[in-house]
């Protein structure tokens, strides 16, 4: 750093005397050069007010006293924009520091909460899941059970972030203790209310869909805890039609009861669980409907289940204006035979 | 703009009875629920109190605004108290819906097309 300042004072007081004699535009840009120099090795600006004070000196040996206090005034004055510089800099460091923290404290959840996606004959899955930030509060699962049946959770934690996403390896872990295949969705769900009311702060709760697809018996049985509501896309009337659920958020009452949900699923018909980052999507100040949502869905209906929710996203984020506000999870599963 | 969106909280307390109404404008999310928040707690901590909590001029919430109310709830259930929702315009009044908290909070609707 000392190095820098000696190295430049003699070539600054060059450049002064060439601009104040010329008025020279190169001696302006070889001072630039200076300047970067100097920000590059964390130097204060009260430093360069000092060179320029010696440099003027040099050149003028006559200078006025008044001129001379008034400098010594000026570099008073920048003392404290020197202080701001360095906590600008120690925050900077102490960010990339957290930054780096939460991009592995992502990595960890990504891990912990990963999730295969069954792949079975005469079924086509395709799920997006994106979250707002780095961590994701949205959380699904898939698992495959016997006689071919395929178990679909899908949930959303208050808020977003970190609190969020630590809140989701709760779940994760119970349904995980669950003998899966044995238990109805309103079953998984009663448990799950119970552990999270146990555990979890009182602003906080979790929106949960569960859902069991039977291929053998062409069924889909679901229990919902406050969920945004799936859809059926009938290939038959090509229609959506709203999967009306009811039941309370988990976390809220210790002893919450849920209703089991049964529906007819034929062949081609696509079902679509979504969370409400997806249905709260804003393009700018204008919020996107549900309807919209159903619209671009049926844009590309002909697609694969994977093509068709990738798609789907890079509709919404093509969108101008377009901001993620919360994590946005998509999932959809054709019948095909 | 749709970044930094101020939210106005007056609180207007009817010293007549035992009354408080609190009124919200504004949207409630991540940044301004904390504020609702500071302001409707200590109101359904007090034992016995009615409260209201005016939402006329609200409309967009998202979930972290159903936590002020669900923390509310599990509040004015200790102290024993009791706080109702007015004015609930549509779009808000749908995610109360959804959730199935409608069933368990003081909801009343605004009344459609009235303040439009």
């Amino acid at each position: 750093m000392k190095e820098t300042i000696e190295k430049n004072s003699i070539k600054y007081q060059e450049l002064l005397r060439k601009y104040i004699n010329t008025q020279d535009e190169k001696a302006l840009y070889d001072l630039e050069l200076i300047s970067k120099a100097f920000i590059k090795k964390n130097i204060l600006p009260e430093e360069l007010i000092n060179l320029h004070i010696q440099a003027m000196e040099n050149i003028y040996p006559q200078l006025m006293d008044e001129y001379k206090l008034s400098m010594e005034f000026l570099l008073e004055a920048t003392v404290f924009y020197g202080l701001a510089l360095q906590e600008v800099d120690y925050l900077r460091q102490e960010k990339n520091v957290l930054t780096a923290e939460i991009s592995v404290a992502a990595n960890m959840q990504k891990t912990l909460l990963g999730t295969q996606k069954p792949e079975r004959n005469g079924v086509d899955i395709g799920v997006i899941s994106v979250p707002a930030h780095q961590m994701n509060g949205d959380y699904h699962h898939f698992t495959a059970g016997s006689n071919g049946t395929i178990g679909i959770a899908i949930a959303d934690v208050i808020g977003k972030g970190i609190p969020a996403a630590l809140c989701m390896s709760m779940i994760k872990y119970a349904i995980d203790s669950y003998p899966e295949a044995t238990m109805s969705p309103n079953k998984v769900l009663e448990n799950l209310n119970r552990v999270v009311e146990r555990n979890i702060d009182s602003s906080m709760f979790i929106t949960m869909c569960y859902a069991h697809y039977l291929p053998m018996e062409s069924k889909l049985r679901l229990s919902s805890a406050g969920h945004e509501p799936g859809y059926i896309y009938r290939a038959e009337t090509e229609e959506f039609e709203e999967i009306r659920t009811k039941g309370i958020v988990l976390g809220v009452m210790p002893d919450a009861e849920y209703r089991e949900y049964e529906l007819n699923i034929n062949k081609d018909d696509l079902i679509i669980f979504l969370t409400d980052g997806v249905s709260e999507c804003r393009d700018g100040d204008r919020f996107i409907e549900t309807e919209e949502l159903l619209e671009v869905i049926r844009k590309y209906i002909d697609l694969p289940a994977q093509e068709l929710v990738d798609n789907v996203y890079q509709y919404f984020e093509k969108l101008q204006d377009f901001q993620l506000r919360d994590d946005f999870t998509l999932i959809v599963l054709r019948k095909e035979v | 703009m749709t970044e930094g969106v101020i939210m106005n909280l007056s609180v207007r307390i009817n010293e007549d009875s035992n009354l408080k109404v609190l009124e919200v404008s504004g949207e409630i999310d991540a940044y301004t629920a904390p504020e609702l928040k500071e302001s409707l707690m200590p109101l359904v901590k007090e034992s016995g109190k009615q409260i209201e909590v005016d939402l006329e001029d609200v409309q967009y919430m998202d979930s972290t605004g159903l936590g002020v109310f669900v923390s509310a709830l599990k509040a004015s259930k200790e102290s024993g108290s009791h706080f109702t929702l007015k004015n609930v315009q549509e779009r808000v009044c749908r995610i109360f819906e959804i959730t199935g908290l409608s069933e368990i909070i003081d909801i009343k609707a605004a009344i459609r097309g009235g303040n439009e």
